[in-house]
């Protein structure tokens, strides 16, 4: 390995033996692409021609007069298949091509990830396996649907919780039993090097972008970044563009899920303490004896009890701040947005602007330049929010 | 009772021209009792050491055999503080070396030092992090030092002759070698490149191996001790017949009796 991939004391490669291989084969490859002519202008063709890149920063004016600050939204919902996760499913996904391996697998939650990994795989002619724990599948089955429509093979994991952590078991035992033809593309900033610093490059052209923009708006940087953190990698992406501007305060929204004093939520920073999980020494949500323990959200994309090792750092650092927002908070926020900017946020992406609403309601805060991340559209969450709302559809 | 070293082990295993049959199982699967009992007949049947496994939620180097076994301890209540009991009821009963498996951030969690100097005044002889890559092992290689115990590290047929060298400096008590490329379960055959990667590794060590993943049946006990491994690893084998003997405890007992004694003696050549 050319990196040991530490942010301070977190990352790192806490992997079996037998992965190894396939960990440095895929370090050598990215730090070799990386930095190859050909790669980038190809990665950024994808971008725009494929995905829809540059996305707005939108300049949420209603919601502003509201709220008494001058809020902008970065349109990452603008995005093809609805969501950042394009972003990095485009990276990988050529990587893996560069690479000659012949197999996508993939992760999923709700399934973003996993429609995300399946129009690549469909586009550069790899074959996509997305494993999906029993129970999202039960509850997802329109983006199951999604996924096999372009080609991608829908595997049910039907052990442990049954739902995305299990699911990042399976697919890393697949990986090791299939490394020469296959490459694991992992959706957000977590898992052993060099995953975080990959999946962080492959995000990073949303905060470029948004740096570009709200100067070219405003002629200064924002005083605030507000952004939603299952796993991070939204989070990760605009935070690389405002990361060493000292003035511009970072902020991370977990998912409190049905409240913090519980166990129902997926607070993983605020809650939780370092740990080992799925490649890397992070923060994680454990028990006393460091069994992982199982999360709850309304946002499945939330729905996870580890975090990016570069958010853990960031936070031991102080140089980000990670609060939670329960559901009830979130959903309003989807409404406000709604109802306010004629804009459907995801569920997750809500949590994000539900903070961002407490945060300018703030008398300190009053007139601040703020720019959230909107990750995500809620076309994917219309099932679940009905449901909450007491709707039947 | 007082622990045998693994080096101890091998040696009377070559004078007596055998090969370590080494079984592994999870503590507390399905339940305290009933683990405990399976043990003591496993040490019963003349296996040389025993593989012991703490259950943890997300066991990634696993099949699903392990995996459930996991899952049946926790839901009849085993914890970690109980493993440690389980530890002291297992060495009151023998002598034989005893390894354990386990993942990282149990070990982690309870503060390394204290799990290490818990395992010494256990007299476990040692342990093997199935998410720990030599890469990461530096504070663990000190601390288990420390505390006189040694740290197993896993060799594939993917690993280096780089990697094999960089681990034949750490590693202790035998070099774990996983015969196919995957995670662990019955598999039907031995690979044919695991004989090859046993030849590979004796080049550049005398330190025992031990061939485990996917060894299930005597045949492939044979196979490997042929290509020059000293020993056989063997657990969802064994585990699942934990699982289809749940109902039935006796039979169970007989069942891993039966199925033991056979693996043992293809040891013998």
């Amino acid at each position: 390995m050319k990196y040991d991939g530490k942010f301070g004391k977190y990352g790192g490669v806490y992997v079996p033996e037998l992965l190894i291989p396939a960990i440095e084969e895929l370090e050598e490859a990215f730090y070799k692409f990386k930095d190859n002519e050909d790669f980038i202008r190809e990665f950024e063709e994808y971008l725009r021609e494929f995905a829809g890149r540059p996305t707005g920063l939108y300049y949420a004016e209603n919601l502003s007069k509201k709220l008494g600050c001058k809020i902008y939204l970065k349109r990452e919902d603008m995005l093809h298949t609805g969501a950042h996760k394009i972003n990095n499913t485009i990276g990988q996904g050529l990587l893996a091509k560069y690479m000659g391996k012949t197999r996508l697998i993939a992760e999923t939650g709700a399934g973003q990830h996993g429609i995300a990994t399946a129009v690549i795989g469909a586009k550069l002619g790899l074959d996509v396996k997305v494993f999906m724990g029993s129970k999202d599948v039960e509850r997802q089955k329109l983006n199951v649907f999604r996924m096999e429509l372009s080609g991608a093979q829908v595997e049910p994991v039907d052990i442990g919780s049954k739902t995305l952590k299990d699911s990042i078991n399976e697919a890393f035992r697949y990986w090791i039993s299939n490394l020469d033809t296959t490459h694991y593309l992992i959706g957000t900033t977590m898992g052993p090097h060099p995953y975080p610093s990959m999946v962080k490059f492959f995000q990073s052209v949303i905060g470029r972008e948004a740096r570009k923009q709200i100067i070219e708006r405003e002629g200064r940087l924002p005083d605030t970044v507000i952004a939603c953190v299952g796993g991070g990698s939204n989070a990760m992406g605009i935070f690389s563009g405002f990361v060493d501007d000292e003035s511009v305060e970072l902020i991370g929204v977990e998912a409190g899920g049905e409240g913090i004093e519980g166990l129902n939520h997926g607070a993983t920073i605020t809650k939780g303490s370092d740990g080992i999980l799925h490649g890397s020494l992070s923060i994680i949500l454990q028990n006393d004896e460091g069994q992982i323990r199982n999360t709850s959200s309304v946002s499945a994309g939330l729905d996870y009890p580890g975090v990016g090792p570069e958010h853990a750092y960031l936070h031991s650092i102080k140089r980000a701040k990670y609060v939670p927002i329960t559901n009830e908070e979130a959903l309003d926020a989807f409404k406000l947005l709604c109802q306010t900017e004629g804009i459907i946020p995801a569920l997750e992406s809500s949590h994000a602007i539900a903070y961002a609403v407490k945060y300018a309601k703030k008398e300190e805060n009053k007139n601040k330049t703020i720019i959230v991340n909107l990750s995500g559209r809620g076309d994917k969450d219309m099932f679940i929010v009905a449901k909450e709302l007491g709707v039947e559809l | 009772m007082t622990k045998e070293s693994y080096a101890q082990m091998f040696r009377n295993l070559e004078n007596n021209n055998e090969g370590a049959f080494i079984p592994f199982v999870v503590a507390g699967d399905p339940d305290y009792e009933t683990s405990l009992e399976i043990v003591k007949r496993l040490v019963d049947c003349g296996v040389d050491a025993l593989e012991i496994g703490f259950p943890f939620s997300d066991p990634v180097a696993d099949g699903a055999s392990v995996q459930e076994a996991d899952i049946r301890a926790f839901d009849s209540g085993m914890t970690i503080e109980r493993c440690f009991d389980f530890l002291e009821e297992v060495r009151r009963y023998t002598s034989i070396p005893i390894g354990l498996l386990l993942y990282y951030n149990i070990i982690y969690k309870h503060g390394i030092d204290s799990f290490y100097e818990k395992l010494s005044n256990l007299d476990i002889n040692a342990v093997l992090i199935a998410d720990l890559p030599p890469e990461e092992a530096k504070d663990v290689i000190d601390i288990s030092r420390k505390h006189d115990i040694e740290e197993i590290f896993i060799v594939s047929q993917s690993t280096s002759n780089e990697r094999i060298g960089m681990i034949t400096e750490i590693v202790g008590g035998f070099i774990y070698v996983a015969s196919v490329m995957g995670t662990t379960g019955v598999r039907k055959e031995v690979e044919n490149n695991t004989k090859e990667l046993i030849k590979r590794i004796k080049k550049h060590t005398d330190i025992p191996i031990c061939v485990g993943f996917g060894i299930s049946k005597e045949k492939h006990v044979k196979e490997v001790m042929d290509a020059g491994s000293n020993g056989a690893i063997v657990g969802s084998a064994i585990i699942n017949i934990i699982k289809e003997n749940l109902n039935d405890k006796n039979r169970l007992y007989d069942e891993i009796t039966k199925y033991t004694t056979s693996m043992k003696n293809a040891t013998r050549r």
